[in-house]
């Protein structure tokens, strides 16, 4: 019994990336335990409004519990208000919600990926006590390592030396980020035992939301 | 009658076996604006009249969603119905976080009667003033609950409270098999306008302004339809004639005698008389 740990790493990768009048979420599909696979198709991406996504790898428990207490809020705003929380809100949201468990976190990585009310995209990730990052691209998770400097190479290149906020690119249109993501998961896959099986982004924009799968290696 | 000596806690009988209180609370929600439901085998609605306090104020909203799968209209006072509304929103809430599911109807009516039924038992407060018809749809199908400030809840096939509301439950028991038949929810919602239309004084007619419609059923959450949204379907009701405006007694006219017999599959009970609340006659003795 001394060596038992209240936390458990699902692994998995995901990643989102912020346009001007889109947003696209990707993440892969494995649950993994140690050197098992647990399942090859849960995939990590949740809405949570019209406007708003929720993506979210680490410890699969935490990460559903996370979400049940999410639609719980969603609710009561909409029940206090009338209306669906906005995307801003909901990323404000995310770092009490986390820091309240500062004891004994939730063991996840989220995203929390959406369309404001003008129609553009905002993306934020947070580490497991809810420090907030706004950048218009993320990556958290197992594959978090192997993306990032690939993206960050593709997209936020000529930024990397000034204290200027990562911003993609205005030009980057949302079939070039789609192309993107989809090669930084397959990359990923290759080298990261945890991210695999399938591939699923989402993308959203003002016209509707659009999902999108492709296979990845199974190893 | 003794009448005033046993009115003014609900903890007291009356020496007739009833509880003033609660059938005073009852009063209140004859005070508000008329509320209809209806149900067929899918769906079930609810119309509501609007009634604005004056012309400078909005409206007082009938009908409020409770989750995605079930709703209530009200009828009495606002502030006690938000009390019962947040209670029944918080409910489903934590059934959905537990369950994973949406709240069965009868066991979310099952805890607000429980909650009602202590104000009609404990001196400190007072029973509800609000009246609510809940409609909704769970693995039952779908539901009409009337719900009053006895904590009573009755599973309705059609139901109407509020002001003026026999005659809608006239149009309701005349046309039962009809709408119970209905195909669409449009022919559903046309019955609820027409039967609402009913409560109408001569110098009203259906509105958007004046008309809140909501519906819930099979693969439909609720929604409150209001304004632009009923206008197509309030236009075409008012062109029908109108049925003449009936007095309160109903053909299900009931004898004095039939309200005390203990009889429990009797239909919901009718309006109960009530006496003038000063009634003037006092005689000692103990002869009730």
């Amino acid at each position: 019994m001394g060596d038992f740990s209240p936390y458990d790493d699902n692994g998995g990768t995901v990643a989102a990336i912020a346009g001007q009048d889109y947003v696209l979420i990707a993440c892969d599909s494995r649950l993994s335990t140690g050197s098992t696979i647990l399942s090859r198709f849960t995939p990590k991406i949740y809405p949570l409004s019209k406007m708003t996504v929720f993506a979210c790898s680490g410890f699969h428990a935490d990460v559903l519990t996370l979400i049940k207490n999410l639609e719980v809020r969603m609710k009561l705003f909409i029940h206090e208000h009338g209306e669906e929380m906005s995307t801003k809100a909901v990323m404000a949201l995310m770092l009490p919600t986390l820091y309240g468990r500062r004891f004994f976190p939730f063991y996840v990585r989220p995203i929390v990926a959406g369309l404001d009310r003008d129609g553009k995209g905002l993306v934020a990730s947070y580490d497991p006590v809810g420090t907030p990052e706004f950048f218009d691209y993320v990556i958290q998770g197992s594959g978090e390592n192997l993306v990032h400097p690939f993206l960050h190479n593709q997209i936020g290149a000529k930024r990397t030396l000034s204290d200027v906020p990562v911003q993609a690119p205005p030009g980057l249109t949302l079939d070039k980020a789609v192309k993107l993501l989809k090669d930084a998961f397959l990359a990923a896959a290759e080298r990261d035992v945890y991210t695999g099986d399938t591939v699923t982004l989402v993308a959203m924009t003002a016209k509707g939301t659009e999902t999108m799968e492709y296979q990845l290696r199974r190893d | 009658m003794f009448r005033n000596q046993y009115d003014n806690d609900v903890t007291v009988w009356s020496p007739q076996g009833r509880l003033h209180q609660i059938e005073y609370a009852m009063e209140a929600v004859k005070q508000g604006s008329a509320v209809v439901g209806m149900k067929n085998a899918t769906h079930a609605a609810i119309a509501a009249v609007k009634r604005v306090p004056s012309e400078l104020a909005s409206y007082q909203k009938k009908l409020f969603a409770i989750d995605e799968h079930c709703g209530v209209g009200i009828a009495g006072l606002t502030a006690d119905a938000r009390t019962i509304n947040n209670f029944l929103q918080t409910e489903c809430l934590n059934h959905r976080y537990a369950y994973s599911r949406p709240m069965p109807l009868s066991r979310l009516v099952g805890t607000l009667g429980n909650k009602m039924q202590v104000t009609t038992q404990e001196e400190s407060g007072r029973p509800y003033g609000v009246g609510l018809l809940m409609i909704g749809f769970d693995h039952k199908g779908p539901h009409l609950i009337q719900i009053d400030p006895s904590a009573n809840h009755y599973e309705c096939k059609g139901m109407s409270i509020g002001a003026r509301s026999q005659s809608a439950r006239t149009y309701l028991e005349k046309h039962l098999d009809t709408y119970q038949a209905t195909q669409t929810v449009e022919d559903l919602v046309r019955h609820a306008l027409r039967a609402l239309r009913d409560t109408l004084t001569n110098d009203q007619e259906l509105s958007s302004k004046l008309v809140s419609v909501a519906v819930v059923g099979k693969d439909h959450p609720f929604q409150v339809y209001d304004d632009q949204l009923v206008e197509d379907l309030i236009s075409e009701v008012i062109k029908e004639p109108r049925a003449t405006v009936r007095p309160a007694q109903s053909t299900f006219a009931v004898q004095a005698e039939d309200l005390m017999e203990e009889d429990t599959n009797r239909p919901p009970p009718p309006d109960p008389e009530v006496a003038v609340a000063l009634d003037v006659a006092v005689h000692r003795g103990t002869n009730p």
